[in-house]
């Protein structure tokens, strides 16, 4: 009786050229209404779309790095529909023949024994232009029109119906988003809309075959696609258990209510009226290109982790935080190409540096000042508990660590008779404690261990100091 | 008959297009003989004939990533039938769902 | 000697030779078009006469320094409605467009004034470029200057008449399915297409993109050899237009025509009238007196070429058409909901014709006909191309007339439109083909031109104009004038 949902995503990648994709007015999100607007973007009479080299550029790399084969020769289209956002009535985009063909999306997701490799086939993927902004004005009979994002270029991305579940799909789109931004094509922001997801899904009973599928769209968040994915396949068995029947239609994703409803039906289906579009040529792209893009790649989110945990030795969960930006992973590889080693490096990062990253703390570290101070402590020089107070000072100021610890005179007591000397202090001083430990009290060893950092201003070894208290204390 | 009149209604539909009853029942008469005549290129045989989208062979020619000059507010609005000072386009209400 | 009786050509050497000033011969086309056009119809638009004489002042200006003021310095010139003029209502024939002033410029235009021309309006066309009458203006017909009763063709119509009735020297017109040469045949002037992608049609309102070109008309096939020397070429912002070097058009009227093969295709002479078809093969056999040799070839495709025209061009225009929504410029009709409002608009704002073809083309792309209309079209207009590649081994130029019939009375095809699509059947294979062809007057039929159409390969324009001068060189039909208007 288990129903099995089926979940296809198509995604909308907005990508981060400087120029729109069939005209030179900007492509840059957030100016003023209509102040990117150029003849062609109005879709004025007479004007002619030219096709952006950066735009192709920029798919090419999406489809390389998904396994896809990339056209020889693919053809733009005509889509057609009346829409106050779509200037020119219809939009150029890719039909018959797409740029990128047959790929594949890997994502990392939590299975039964811990995390695993996923993944979900790709269809296609090819090149299109954005409709502008529609704004709906509450309780006027009017809506607005924005055209700064008419014209933007999209990758639009399908996937095969390979998707499993809610979480699925999550991961899904956010091994897209890590994809599009280590390939430095887009920012894959959700909320600002430069990454888009609707997605068709139906649920069968094992065996069988596919059910009527329903499209979901205005899923503009991560949270919101696994829970409008998760109502609707609810809501899909509900009405199969009932014995009704799933309709074939648009639904509308309400976060607020967080429920679905169908999409006003349309006086008539879409019937897009493709063909193709005579004012651009076919475009070739020949292996030479082609290869000289795939030589640009950087190295992909997933082979990263892996050599991070096999060949860094990592754990999985290290190397999840450290690629799952390409900034954050870069930094962490000039920290260990300066020496400093993998494991360290990766915790100071994981924690001090994201840690203030994210709270939009003032100030930065450098990786050769971070591997500095791995290596300060790692030669004993200070202790860790010292290299915290250094890389405060050094984050905040931007001095080398070196420096702060020779200014400061931070550097680590290691001298055996100063320690001594002062272990003895702390115990002499603090009889009633040194009772209480020698009473089975152990804990009582952090407090003169704290006694001892005090006098020394932190800068004892800790371990010797450990060692020389447990045998002042113990020998007694 | 080469195309109904429903075909008309929708086909006017499709294209935005009021039609008046007269206009469409001459519509229909009209595009009925037209299409009549279409109806011959049925006889040619097409088998292994690729379709021509471009009469004259060219290569796509690609752009640079360069800004060029928007249009400025004045020019943007210049001939707008209904927009506002703040900078948008304005027209009826659209409706998305049935709530 | 009256300066609007001159050629385009004469005018730019006589400005430059300071025979006369370019201040004179604007002076004396503007008072022929106040005196006459009242009665033609030619201008639907004309341009401050403040600015044209700016124009020429600078024009003469330049000619008192010894300075160049180019290939066309201080000719008067009109441009169909059809071209998008920065600060000049630009209406494409349509009431959705009236008022339109455009916030850009045509390359064509802007090349063309570089040229040093002057323009001195906007000329009336077919709404959209949608007709072969002119009849189909929302601004009402355009007259033939050989007789007012009848059409000048379309759709160009109005820079066909102007020429012809001295109200400018040279004009702009576009060309889809016979659209220049077509008016030429029936107004007894040159009219050229040039080949696909020749000249740029950035800034030229879109009716059929893959069949649209622009072209010159003048008196004279050194006239349209000028214009087009001067708006040629590669244009960054058309994907479609061709890179080739643009050649000295005007060096390749002086050249003889010994040799010149011409292919006379049997489907162009098999039904035509006596009328039309003596004249035209007399000149064919003139110019073979000049040197050049007839040979028969075939194009057996032609009897389908009005029905895959038909389907791709309104196919296309539906879709380049679909941007007139009333939501950013021109006509609106208000409405409470959205799509009334679209479907007023262009009910209001189109008008029969151009509702006709958005529907035939519309209907061509659903998904269930695509197949068997607009595909079928695409593969017919392949094996027309194949036609002529085949001709054109044989030959160097096609010849054959322009037009069925001489110009038609106004009114007479008006209430069937698949008759009037029935008479482009010489014209339209050549743009389905993206070939160059040129028309040029050959004789009279009761005091109606006739026109003579030559057709070459992609690229052949030298050749065309090469093979109309040496025939005009001997003849003296573009010598001929229509009486002025009463």
């Amino acid at each position: 009786m288990t129903w099995e949902p089926v979940i296809g995503l198509e995604c909308h990648v907005q990508l981060a050229t400087a120029t729109k994709a069939f005209s030179t007015a900007s492509a840059a999100f957030g100016a003023a209404p209509n102040t990117h607007d150029d003849p062609y973007t109005l879709a004025l009479p007479g004007t002619l779309p030219v096709l952006s080299r950066a735009a192709i550029e920029f798919a090419i790399k999406l489809g390389l790095a998904t396994g896809c084969a990339i056209r020889p020769l693919s053809r733009f289209a005509r889509k057609h529909y009346f829409y106050p956002d779509l200037p020119k009535g219809f939009q150029i985009s890719q039909y018959d023949e797409p740029l990128c063909e047959h790929g594949r999306v890997d994502f990392v997701l939590d299975g039964p024994d811990g995390k695993e490799v996923r993944s979900v086939r790709l269809t296609r993927i090819h090149v299109e232009e954005d409709a502008g902004k529609n704004v709906h004005v509450p309780g006027a009979p009017v809506s607005l029109v924005d055209y700064n994002r008419a014209g933007v270029p999209l990758c639009e991305v399908v996937s095969e119906p390979d998707v499993k579940s809610p979480a699925e799909a999550g991961a899904y789109l956010r091994a897209i988003r890590q994809l599009v931004r280590y390939l430095g094509i887009s920012d894959g922001n959700m909320e600002e809309g430069s990454l888009r997801c609707d997605a068709n899904v139906s649920v069968r009973r094992a065996g069988e075959p596919l059910g009527t599928r329903t499209e979901l769209k205005n899923i503009n968040s991560f949270k919101n696609v696994e829970e409008a994915i998760e109502f609707e396949i609810a809501r899909q068995i509900e009405l199969l258990e009932r014995g009704e029947r799933v309709v074939q239609e648009t639904r509308l994703w309400n976060p607020d209510k967080k429920q679905s409803a169908p999409m006003r039906s349309k006086e008539h289906a879409h019937d897009y009226r493709y063909f193709p579009e005579p004012d651009l040529p076919p475009l070739r792209v020949d292996d030479a290109w082609r290869e000289a893009i795939r030589a640009s790649l950087p190295e992909l989110p997933i082979a990263k982790r892996t050599r991070f945990i096999q060949a860094l030795g990592l754990s999985p969960y290290d190397a999840d935080v450290l690629t799952a930006e390409k900034k954050t992973a870069d930094f962490f590889e000039e920290v260990i190409a300066r020496g400093a080693p993998a494991k360290a490096a990766a915790n100071w990062i994981t924690g001090e540096v994201m840690m203030r990253s994210n709270r939009g703390d003032q100030g930065a570290i450098g990786a050769a000042e971070l591997a500095e101070i791995i290596a300060l402590i790692g030669d004993g020089t200070i202790s860790g508990k010292i290299a915290k107070d250094v890389f405060d000072k050094a984050w905040k100021s931007g001095r080398r660590p070196r420096e702060i610890v020779e200014a400061e005179g931070l550097t680590q007591v290691t001298d055996s008779a100063a320690i001594e000397a002062a272990c003895r202090d702390a115990v002499e001083k603090n009889p009633k404690q040194a009772e209480q430990y020698r009473a089975g009290q152990a804990k009582m060893l952090g407090y003169f261990v704290g006694q001892v950092m005090k006098a020394t201003q932190g800068k004892a070894n800790p371990a010797m100091v450990n060692d020389v208290l447990r045998k002042l204390l113990d020998n007694k | 008959m080469a195309i109904t009149e429903d075909e008309v209604r929708e086909t006017a539909q499709l294209a935005r297009l009021e039609l008046s009853d007269e206009e469409l029942h001459r519509m229909t008469r009209e595009l009925d003989a037209i299409l009549g005549y279409m109806q011959q290129l049925a006889d040619v045989n097409v088998d292994g004939v690729e379709p021509t989208t471009h009469a004259v062979p060219l290569d796509l020619p690609l752009r640079a990533d360069e800004l060029g000059p928007h249009l400025e507010i004045i020019q943007v609005f210049r001939d707008a039938p209904d927009w506002r000072l703040d900078g948008f386009f304005r027209v009826p209400k659209i409706i998305e769902t049935d709530e | 000697m009256t300066l609007t009786d001159l050629t385009a050509s004469e005018l730019a050497e006589g400005i430059r030779r300071k025979k006369f000033s370019a201040l004179e011969v604007a002076q004396d086309f503007l008072e022929r078009i106040d005196r006459l056009d009242r009665k033609l119809g030619c201008f639907y638009k004309r341009r401050d006469p403040l600015a044209i004489a700016a124009e020429a002042a600078t024009v003469d200006e330049k000619i008192a320094r010894g300075e160049n003021a180019g290939l066309l310095g201080g000719v008067p010139v009109g441009l169909k409605d059809l071209f998008v003029t920065e600060g000049l209502e630009t209406t494409a024939g349509s009431k959705i467009l009236e008022g339109w002033v455009p916030v850009y410029q045509g390359t064509a235009v802007t090349k063309l004034r570089e040229a040093g021309a002057i323009v001195l309006g906007k000329l009336s066309m077919d709404e959209f470029a949608m007709g072969s009458s002119n009849e189909s203006s929302a601004y009402g017909p355009v007259r033939n200057p050989w007789d007012l009763a009848r059409v000048p063709g379309g759709s160009s119509g109005g820079s066909a008449a102007a020429v012809a009735a001295g109200l400018a020297a040279a004009t702009l017109g576009t060309d889809t399915g016979g659209s220049i040469r077509q008016p030429a045949a029936l107004t007894g002037t040159v009219g050229l297409k040039p080949t696909y992608g020749r000249v740029s049609r950035w800034g030229v309102v879109a009716f059929a993109s893959s069949l649209d070109q622009v072209g010159p008309f003048g008196r004279t096939a050194l006239d349209c050899a000028l214009v087009l020397e001067a708006i040629a070429g590669h244009d960054p912002r058309d994907a479609t237009s061709l890179k080739a070097a643009v050649p000295r058009y005007a060096e390749a009227c002086k050249r003889p025509i010994d040799g010149l093969r011409i292919g006379v295709p049997r489907e162009y002479f098999a039904k035509v009238d006596a009328t039309v078809g003596k004249p035209v093969m007399d000149a064919i056999d003139e110019m073979v007196k000049l040197g050049a040799k007839k040979i028969d070839v075939e194009l057996p495709h032609t009897g389908y070429a009005i029905a895959a025209y038909y389907i791709i061009a309104t196919a296309e225009a539906s879709s380049n058409l679909a941007r007139y929504d009333g939501v950013r410029y021109g006509l609106r009709v208000p409405s409470e909901n959205l799509q009334s409002m679209y479907a007023r608009t262009r009910a209001a704002g189109f008008g029969a014709e151009v509702k006709r073809r958005i529907m035939l083309g519309t209907y061509a792309l659903r998904s269930g006909y695509y197949d068997a209309y607009y595909l079928r079209a695409q593969k017919v207009r392949t094996l027309i191309r194949r036609d002529f590649e085949q001709a054109f081994k044989l030959c160097d130029v096609l010849a054959g007339p322009t037009s069925p019939t001489v110009a038609f009375k106004l009114g007479e095809k008006a209430d069937d439109p698949l008759a009037m699509y029935l008479s482009d059947i010489f014209t339209i294979p050549c743009n389905l083909a993206g070939l160059p062809g040129i028309s040029i007057p050959c004789g009279f039929h009761d005091r109606l031109p006739i026109g003579l159409q030559l057709l070459a390969p992609p690229l052949g324009e030298e050749t065309l104009l090469r093979a109309a001068s040496a025939y005009e060189r001997a003849t003296d039909w573009t010598r001929r004038r229509p009486e002025e208007p009463a």
